[in-house]
């Protein structure tokens, strides 16, 4: 996972090192960087981001010896990354179920993103988890437009013997989240589990109709499920669902394709909120806990 | 369609290196690194955006240009042939043949819109007049069944499937043959999602192939798709060959970058377009279109008109006859039919360095009379063609008699030559020596050999 990210990374500090730091073999060396970010599906935006922040780290700082070059260019790059991976705010997920289970109160999770990033699937694969950890989870189909998405869920749900609550297709989806909502406070469940409809982030009424579920569901939090085989789009997808509906995490999923690793710092520095999980494959306990630390160093390892 | 982003910035790098004072070695490498920048950003492959980019920079810089335009408007010309040669330059059909049952294999990564597509494409397929069946062989997704019938339904498209059914070679294989002996002409097989790291899965497609032998295999791209486009497209392809692309989520930010890639990967082309979420938003593919788009250029045509009229050298006689002052009434015809009127004279003279205008008046009178101008020459004599002068009253009688027209046609045509011939005069008069570039010895003030007078 992600060699390819950490190859470029080294291609550059290799380059940058081997010659005398001067203005213009530096400006090289940096735009060969953002480069290979970009041809690392990291994107536009985002690079320069990266690059910026490195170069910022770089200038005024006296370093002396060819050795002691190399570790500060490593360190400002390693600093850079995770601190663009490192969210404003961190979400400790667990720690939110036990505060809202204490109150006696469901833990209320909303999910959105583009067409065919894996929603459904994520959110059948954190039910897993979830119960795996003996809390109790209700699914809400709030996507009543895509044909087959209640069935989807509802197969899901079955193999997993967790309640779904649904509506015919073409109900009102914010009304599908009440419901599950009420169902949980009803019978003591301890999570809700929102499936929005994929929808493009530039259509706008499908946008107002996600900002309405929002307001009615009132979610703690709101998950954005993002494609890490998506390219320059990633930017674009995470930052109007951050600025239109508001997220609070990200998952990734498909990050099994061989998939570079950039959309992760796309997201990431479109929002300034956290990578939460990564989809790895098709089972239900292909999901991992996302680690900025383990990425920073996957690709930018200090030593 | 917002495919014209990953033309914004191209558009950028083009209208910058438009805007520049000369376009030398420095401005192509710079228009060369905006090009990367702008391709990697709409998510190109990065070894086709230095493959190409290399390209247009080596062309740029060594072919030769014609006279006539600026090495500015040549270079925008090889970055729009360079990127069109990847598409193709036609807008390719479906595999389509009459009278017997086609089978379409339709596959992609997961959550590409395999299923969508294949209604949407089903629909427009029936509306063509065709029979249409789609067959479920997505045994692993749950509710891919249920989507596809839901969707055919609304459709009105048969589907053939069984949501029981757990092995998609079976199910492929059933369906296909249902079709076939109802004799549809269409069968659209919908498959489950997977990428190249999947192996199994990508055996299990081949096995399909094996088993419905399909006339031609679809890969639905993500327009979303980043670098890996190449890599999976690359990877289907070689395990299945691909036959033509749909690409969707078009209607997003998307800049369609992938696809190029998965395009450039297979060299299969893109066949249609998703454009939105409904069952009608499908669009056959305009490579021209796409690339015009890309790089924001609306007025792209008329510049490779442009470029095209410079590159055909002008009739060298014709030259040589304005030159010499030699101008028969055949030279002005020929002229005005070549280049639907007056076109080629101003290209000449635009060649000349002479910023003349034909007026306006001669051009039209040109082009209304052009037909009976014709008739009427074709009832003079040789003589009289490369002579006019000797058309005097009873030669106009005759020419007329004979065409079929009337001695003031003869005349008008007559004028409209002296005009003609006069404004070429001015023109040599104006300047001393003349000379057409590419074309050596070609002063106009020298003696030329006689005979040629």
């Amino acid at each position: 996972m992600f060699e390819k990210l950490r190859k470029a990374v080294d291609g550059f500090i290799q380059k940058i090192t081997l010659k005398e730091i001067s203005e213009k073999n530096l400006d090289e060396a940096f735009s060969d960087l953002q480069m290979a970010l970009l041809a690392n599906d990291v994107a536009y935006e985002a690079a320069e981001r990266i690059n910026h922040r490195v170069k910022e780290t770089l200038e005024g700082v006296q370093i002396g010896r060819l050795q002691s070059k190399k570790d500060a260019i490593r360190e400002a790059l390693y600093d850079a990354i995770l601190d663009a991976l490192t969210p404003d705010s961190p979400v400790n997920l667990f720690e939110l179920l036990e505060q809202r289970k204490k109150a006696n109160e469901p833990l209320i999770i909303m999910f959105l993103g583009v067409n065919g990033t894996g929603k459904t699937t994520t959110i059948a694969k954190i039910t897993h988890m979830l119960q795996k950890r003996g809390y109790t989870v209700v699914l809400a189909c709030a996507d009543t437009f895509r044909a087959g998405s209640a069935e989807q869920i509802q197969i899901h749900a079955d193999r997993l013997k967790v309640r779904v609550l649904s509506r015919p297709y073409g109900s009102d989806p914010a009304s599908v989240a009440f419901d599950a909502i009420n169902h949980a406070r009803a019978r003591g469940v301890n999570v809700v589990l929102i499936d929005t409809a994929g929808r493009m982030q530039t259509d706008k009424n499908l946008m107002a109709e996600l900002q309405k579920i929002h307001r009615v569901a009132e979610p703690d939090l709101v998950v954005f499920v993002g494609d890490a085989l998506a390219g320059n789009d990633a930017i674009e997808q995470a930052k109007t669902f951050n600025e239109k509906i508001g997220i609070d995490a990200a998952v990734l999923t498909k990050v099994d394709a061989d998939a570079k690793g950039g959309a992760a710092l796309s997201i990431a520095i479109a929002t300034g909120k956290p990578i939460i999980f990564v989809g790895v494959g098709q089972k239900y306990s292909d999901i991992e806990s996302f680690n900025p630390e383990w990425f920073t160093e996957k690709i930018a390892p200090i030593k | 369609m917002v495919l014209g982003k990953l033309g914004s910035a191209l558009h950028q790098a083009v209208q910058k290196l438009l805007r520049s004072a000369v376009v030398d070695e420095k401005a192509v490498k710079e228009l060369v690194k905006d090009l990367q920048r702008a391709l990697l950003q709409a998510d190109v492959n990065v070894h086709l955006v230095m493959d190409l980019t290399k390209r247009i920079e080596e062309r740029s810089l060594k072919e030769a240009v014609a006279p006539g335009i600026s090495r500015r408007e040549y270079v925008v010309k090889v970055v729009y042939e360079e990127l069109t040669s990847i598409l193709g330059q036609k807008v390719v059909p479906l595999k389509f043949t009459p009278g017997k049952s086609n089978i379409y294999l339709v596959v992609g990564i997961q959550g590409s819109g395999k299923t969508t597509n294949i209604v949407k494409l089903g629909r427009l397929l029936k509306k063509e007049g065709h029979s249409i069946g789609v067959v479920a062989a997505d045994t692993f997704r749950p509710g891919a069944y249920d989507q596809l019938k839901q969707l055919a339904d609304r459709a009105e498209i048969p589907c053939f499937g069984d949501s029981k059914e757990k092995d998609s070679i079976k199910a492929a294989k059933k369906g296909v043959k249902h079709y076939q002996s109802q004799k549809t002409e269409v069968i659209l097989v919908d498959t489950a999602g997977r990428h190249k790291d999947e192996k199994g899965l990508i055996r299990e497609m081949q096995q399909i192939a094996k088993a419905i032998k399909p006339d031609e295999i679809i890969l639905v791209v993500d327009g979303t798709l980043g670098q890996q486009a190449s890599t999976q497209a690359e990877a289907f392809n070689a395990a299945t060959p691909i036959g033509s692309i749909i690409v969707t989520k078009l209607d997003g930010s998307a800049r369609g970058g992938g696809a190029l890639s998965a395009v450039a990967a297979t060299g299969a082309p893109i066949k249609y377009i998703g454009t939105g979420e409904k069952t009608k938003d499908l669009e056959k593919f305009q490579p021209t279109k796409f690339v015009g788009q890309l790089l924001g250029m609306a007025d792209f045509e008329s510049l490779l008109q442009k470029v095209k009229d410079a590159e055909a050298m002008p009739d060298k006689d014709l030259a040589k006859a304005l030159l010499s002052g030699k101008f028969t009434l055949k030279d002005m015809m020929g002229q005005m039919e070549a280049m639907g009127n007056v076109g080629s004279i101003q290209k000449i003279l635009s060649m000349l360095g002479l910023g003349y205008k034909v007026p306006d008046e001669l051009k039209e009178v040109a082009s209304e009379n052009l037909e009976k101008w014709k008739v009427i020459m074709k009832s003079m004599t040789e003589e009289e063609l490369e002579n006019p002068k000797l058309i005097r009253s009873s030669r106009t009688q005759r020419i007329a008699r004979g065409s079929g027209t009337q001695p003031k046609d003869v005349k008008e045509l007559l004028k409209q030559y002296q005009q003609s011939k006069k404004f070429i005069k001015t023109i040599r008069k104006r300047r001393g020596g003349l000379k057409i570039p590419g074309m050596p010895g070609m002063i106009g003030d020298q003696k030329l050999p006689r005979g040629t007078r």
